[in-house]
């Protein structure tokens, strides 16, 4: 049992008083704190997972020949030469009105329409996908064929250059988890003060009941019960917070469309996580008061 | 010489054999103490201030264990027995403390049944128990009061009646006459008096040597400095069985 069931008449042996102290209020901000840092482990975990998902079998051939039209020619006959292989999941070439309109982005013409960016001579790019987990085979046959369509073009591995970026969002998601981890070891020896504190503040009615020959199973449940209610209240109000300020995070990453960032979302797992955390740091509030003052009851005879 | 606190091991309620007891390092507070008590006996235990009384009762209410020495109570070794035992042996015994140690946030009825909740008997069946408990004590108009409300001698009542209500086989009593007037001290050692006529052993820590006379048949234990300074019972009072 989370919160013991103890007599009304002997909860009383305690005097009954709430929310006093600064044990749930520091629960609270522990609680808190640990909330938003696994959300956002887990959104960046999510994330880092999508990026990888999504590189982990993509090249992009740059195909740099200097004549336009032998440019065109050699995409062409790589894409299709490139579907046709069973290890090629699919095969498409980046229209240059999407390149434009990527690079004008960076022009300051978000229609791609400058006039400096159209006279540029662009490459011709053809984005290939595979099939399966072999990748530095597929990269061989690849080259191969890339060699024999579109000799001289670059062969550009999407984990080459985004694969830092998603160790880094894995990095960091591990820093929530430790974080998290961390918070939860803090709120455990809170936990273990309070407890301990009780014991000291109550120690002359607890002697008495010793001596009247209560058990220590008796005396702490007790004071179990007082600890677990007093840190139930503060997760509840840690977990209120973290929920509003998660929302409210949430409403305005809804409205974040491109890039990582829209990679970025806690799913059904995170909520599901996020859902029991405050439960499980209640038990483990309750079992750590439990064990502190079994521990600390039998050093007194 | 055949009735003296150590005579009749055989069937003695409380038996201590060499028993020491030392804080920490420091030298024993009490040394070599072997005595026996009888049921149904009234014992007084007397000496001057830190010759050991209280250390002495103590081991005898279960807060303290022997440093060395064998202890038996109610034919068992205290001394070797787990530790999750205790609470049952506690049971049986009523302590009643100088300073009364009431629960301070209860009223004089919630302390008094406090060793019935403690030992598991439901509202229903306590509630008669205490109301006899609070009239014996003479408290009944004052059921409902903290302890801070009530007089020294009213506190030391209700201290009583916490003790003996479960009707406990030993009852042991420091110093119970000490923060209360001759008159309610000769009431106090009444209650004691009756409790032993029902069967209780009663040990009673004690520096009135007035209030010893009033007992009859009561048996006397002098610690000297840690020692018991009449080991072989000549100095008890009465000098009992001497026709």
């Amino acid at each position: 049992m989370i919160i013991p069931r103890v007599p009304i008449q002997h909860r009383r042996l305690l005097p009954e008083r709430r929310l006093s102290g600064p044990t749930p209020w520091v629960i609270a901000i522990l609680m808190m704190l640990t909330l938003l840092a696994a959300s956002a482990g887990v959104g960046l975990a999510r994330s880092a997972n999508a990026i990888g998902d999504a590189i982990a079998g993509r090249v992009t051939v740059q195909i740099v020949t200097a004549n336009p039209i032998t440019r065109a020619e050699q995409a062409a006959a790589l894409r299709r030469a490139a579907a046709a292989q069973p290890f090629v999941l699919s095969a498409r070439s980046v229209g240059r009105e999407e390149l434009q309109q990527t690079l004008g982005q960076w022009f300051g013409s978000a229609e791609g329409d400058d006039p400096v960016l159209k006279s540029l001579p662009l490459p011709a790019l053809v984005d290939i996908d595979f099939v399966g987990e072999d990748r530095e085979g597929h990269m061989r046959q690849l080259r191969a064929l890339v060699a024999r369509e579109a000799p001289g073009a670059r062969v550009i591995p999407h984990a080459e250059w985004l694969g830092p970026v998603a160790r880094l969002i894995r990095s960091l998601a591990w820093m929530a988890g430790g974080m998290v981890l961390l918070m939860t070891l803090a709120s455990a020896a809170v936990v273990i003060m309070t407890a301990r504190a009780a014991l000291a503040t109550h120690y002359p009615t607890i002697e008495i009941l010793h001596l009247i020959g209560a058990t220590d199973r008796q005396i702490t449940r007790l004071f179990q019960r007082r600890i677990a209610i007093d840190t139930a209240y503060g997760i509840a109000l840690g977990s209120v917070v973290a929920t509003a300020i998660l929302m409210l995070i949430g409403w305005q990453w809804s409205r974040v469309t491109s890039g990582l960032a829209a990679t970025a979302s806690l799913g059904p797992g995170g909520w599901a996580l996020l859902l029991a955390l405050p439960l499980l740091a209640i038990a483990l509030a309750a079992l750590t008061a439990r064990q502190t003052l079994l521990a600390a009851l039998k050093k007194i005879l | 010489m055949t009735d003296t606190p150590m005579a009749r091991p055989g069937g003695a309620m409380v038996e201590f054999n060499g028993v020491g007891l030392r804080y920490g390092p420091d030298a024993e507070v009490l040394s070599d103490i072997s005595f026996n008590l009888q049921p149904g006996s009234f014992y007084f235990l007397t000496g001057a201030s830190g010759a050991g009384k209280t250390s002495l009762l103590r081991m005898l209410y279960l807060a303290q264990r022997p440093s060395r020495g064998i202890v038996r109570l109610f034919g068992e070794d205290l001394v070797a027995m787990p530790r999750q035992r205790l609470p049952g042996f506690r049971r049986r015994i009523g302590v009643v403390f100088q300073d009364f140690r009431l629960i301070p946030h209860l009223s004089a009825r919630d302390n008094i049944a406090l060793p019935l909740r403690i030992a598991g008997v439901s509202e229903e069946d306590l509630s008669g128990p205490v109301g006899e408990m609070l009239s014996w004590i003479g408290l009944d108009e004052r059921a409902e009061a903290r302890p801070a409300t009530l007089s020294g001698g009213e506190q030391q009542r209700v201290a009583i009646a916490r003790a003996v209500i479960a009707r406990p086989q030993l009852l042991v009593a420091d110093e119970p006459t000490g923060n209360v007037d001759p008159d309610m001290a000769m009431r106090l050692l009444g209650l004691f008096e009756a409790l032993n006529r029902l069967g209780t052993t009663v040990v009673v820590a004690t520096h009135d040597i007035h209030l010893i006379s009033r007992i009859e048949n009561a048996q006397m234990m002098r610690l000297e400095k840690g020692r018991l300074a009449d080991p072989t019972g000549a100095l008890r009072y009465p000098p009992a069985n001497r026709a």
